[in-house]
């Protein structure tokens, strides 16, 4: 009985793994191709987009070159990465001493500020877009700078950020350690500074790993702020790219493996801390 | 003396970040809400109060609401397919087999790219690669290009959105799971509970507060898609995939008539904050101790 039983749970494991390998290589599939024909020429993508063999014009890398020159790659990663790195460093910054200022002062004024930030995460971009491109490209006529659109994502990121932030202080970070540095001299600049903002690394993983997620990734707004081609990002690039060679299928999956590349080789050395900022991101 | 000090310390701590909020989110939000009331055109200065008129052109709008349907569709089948589908894969990779850690994080790439990019991907997909399966096999699901017809390019929308949303659904899932307390797991088999039995009286509502989390997160990001459906389908054919978000966005800067495009962004805003409210409240409520 007990042994059947071991027996039975056995075969239901090796055929949940069996199942799990299936659906696996079915979500893979998509990636699959883009690596095996972004090597290949336009004739042999059309004739079969499935292997390496059977080429009649062979295999090169004539196509990453290409798309690489194409795209501008490396002044668009360039651009991106300026924007992302210090968007992500801005709010970061921001956010935590908003947050910290709300926890430890209690009154009227920061509790309706905290409620007006929570209760603003429901509103979708797109309800915010038309009067932003308004103000800030027709009254104020700052469009096409690298600083606005850092800007904005520090904006829309504050109340998240914030929210993450503030459940941390309140819950983790203990007001005595606070108390001893005010006695000591320090002033609340400098506590905050030395004393809380090292405390806060634990919630700073999470929130350093989605906010710079999505600023990389974001399309809509920058395509709203950055019409400049010497300022577009990634996206941005690979966007107006796509629309010039759409039909050179080699050289647009050669340019979108560009793309991926870089995020796949973060994300196989951060792998578990952007798994649990993931996780810990959504579970808040 | 207190006071000027909590003064200047809110000067250096909230002020900064307090502003980019408000400068960001919450001027423009109301600006807005009068922008619907304008008939501004994006580029003239002159902006003249019109009353509720663009709710009327809204109103007589056709393809917003034809968009809005589409959309509603859409919403239905990725809660339904991304909920479904990452449940049980979750399930399945938490019985203990090895390389579950590298199955979650591979689940998880496709959220790490942005919408754009994958678009393009699954666009060659479905215009070269399942076609040639088709032409090699007879098989007459792919003969065409699934992009190619409204009914296909929409069923192609979804099978994208789910396969993206799913690897970030199963985190969440799997993180409920491995959250369950094994000694109840353990008492409700001695008790004799197990199978479906198992799974519709003591593992669903432990599973709740996972569940909650991930309607929300699908709820929310259906109805906004964009970027997908930009890179995708384009709308096409014929704008017969455009989703409300699309739409509202083609109203406002390719049409020019941003009162209209803002009234029909409010609306679509409302209907999203509702939705999601809802669901909150009904799931939070299902929601137990264990």
């Amino acid at each position: 009985m007990n042994s059947s039983s071991g027996v039975q749970k056995r075969s239901v494991r090796t055929f949940a793994m069996a199942g799990m390998i299936l659906i696996f290589i079915a979500y893979m599939f998509p990636f699959l191709m883009v690596v095996i024909n972004s090597l290949k020429q336009k004739r042999d993508i059309i004739k079969s987009p499935f292997s390496w063999l059977f080429t009649v014009k062979g295999l090169s890398f004539d196509n990453f070159v290409k798309a690489f020159n194409q795209m501008d790659f490396l002044n668009a990663i360039k651009n991106s990465l300026i924007i992302t790195v210090s968007a992500t460093a801005i709010v970061t910054i921001l956010a935590a001493m908003l947050a910290y200022f709300i926890v430890r002062n209690n009154n009227m004024l920061t509790r309706i500020i905290f409620a007006l930030m929570v209760a603003s995460m429901i509103i979708p971009f797109q309800a915010i877009m038309i009067p932003l491109v308004s103000i800030y490209g027709g009254t104020l006529n700052l469009l096409n700078h690298r600083l606005t659109l850092i800007f904005m994502h520090v904006g829309f990121s504050m109340s998240m950020t914030v929210f993450m932030f503030h459940g941390f202080i309140r819950g983790s970070v203990p007001i005595a350690l606070e108390e001893a540095a005010y006695l000591d001299g320090c002033t609340h600049t400098q506590t905050f500074f030395k004393i809380v903002f090292p405390l806060l690394k634990p919630i700073m993983s999470t929130t350093l790993i989605l906010n710079a997620l999505a600023f990389w990734n974001d399309f809509l707004l920058p395509s709203l702020v950055l019409t400049d081609k010497k300022l577009l990002t990634l996206p941005l690039s690979t966007y107006s790219f796509y629309g010039t060679y759409s039909a050179d299928y080699g050289t647009i999956m050669a340019g979108l493996l560009l793309c991926v590349v870089p995020l796949l080789i973060l994300y196989i050395a951060l792998q578990k801390q952007i798994i649990n900022g993931v996780v810990a991101g959504a579970v808040k | 003396m207190n006071t000027k000090r909590k003064g200047k310390d809110f000067c250096i701590f909230a002020l900064p970040g307090l502003f980019c909020f408000l400068a960001v989110v919450i001027v423009p939000f109301l600006y807005g809400v009068y922008l619907t009331l304008t008939d501004w055109n994006g580029v003239s200065s002159v902006k003249n109060f019109v009353g509720l008129k663009n709710f009327a052109a809204m109103a007589k709008d056709a393809q917003f609401w034809s968009s809005l349907v589409l959309t509603f569709k859409y919403v239905i089948a990725v809660v339904v397919l991304v909920n479904v589908l990452a449940f049980l894969i979750a399930y399945l990779l938490t019985r203990g087999f090895k390389g579950q850690n590298f199955f979650r994080a591979g689940f998880f790439t496709p959220n790490l790219i942005g919408g754009i990019v994958l678009g393009y991907i699954w666009q060659f997909v479905f215009s070269r690669v399942f076609v040639s399966i088709g032409e090699a096999t007879d098989w007459n699901l792919f003969e065409i290009s699934w992009l190619s017809k409204p009914n296909t390019a929409f069923a192609a929308m979804v099978l994208v959105t789910v396969w993206q949303l799913s690897g970030y659904m199963i985190l969440i899932y799997v993180a409920g799971f491995t959250g369950l307390d094994t000694e109840v797991m353990e008492a409700a088999s001695i008790d004799g509970a197990s199978g479906w039995k198992k799974m519709k009286n003591i593992i669903l509502p432990l599973m709740m507060p996972s569940i909650t989390i991930c309607l929300f997160l699908t709820l929310s990001r259906a109805f906004m898609v964009y970027d997908v459906n930009l890179s995708l389908t384009g709308g096409a054919p014929y704008g017969s995939t455009e989703m409300a978000a699309m739409h509202v966005y083609e109203k406002a800067f390719t049409s020019r008539q941003f009162g209209t495009g803002q009234a029909e962004a409010i609306v679509l805003f409302l209907i999203v904050a509702c939705i999601s409210g809802i669901q909150v409240y009904i799931t939070k409520k299902k929601e137990v101790a264990a």
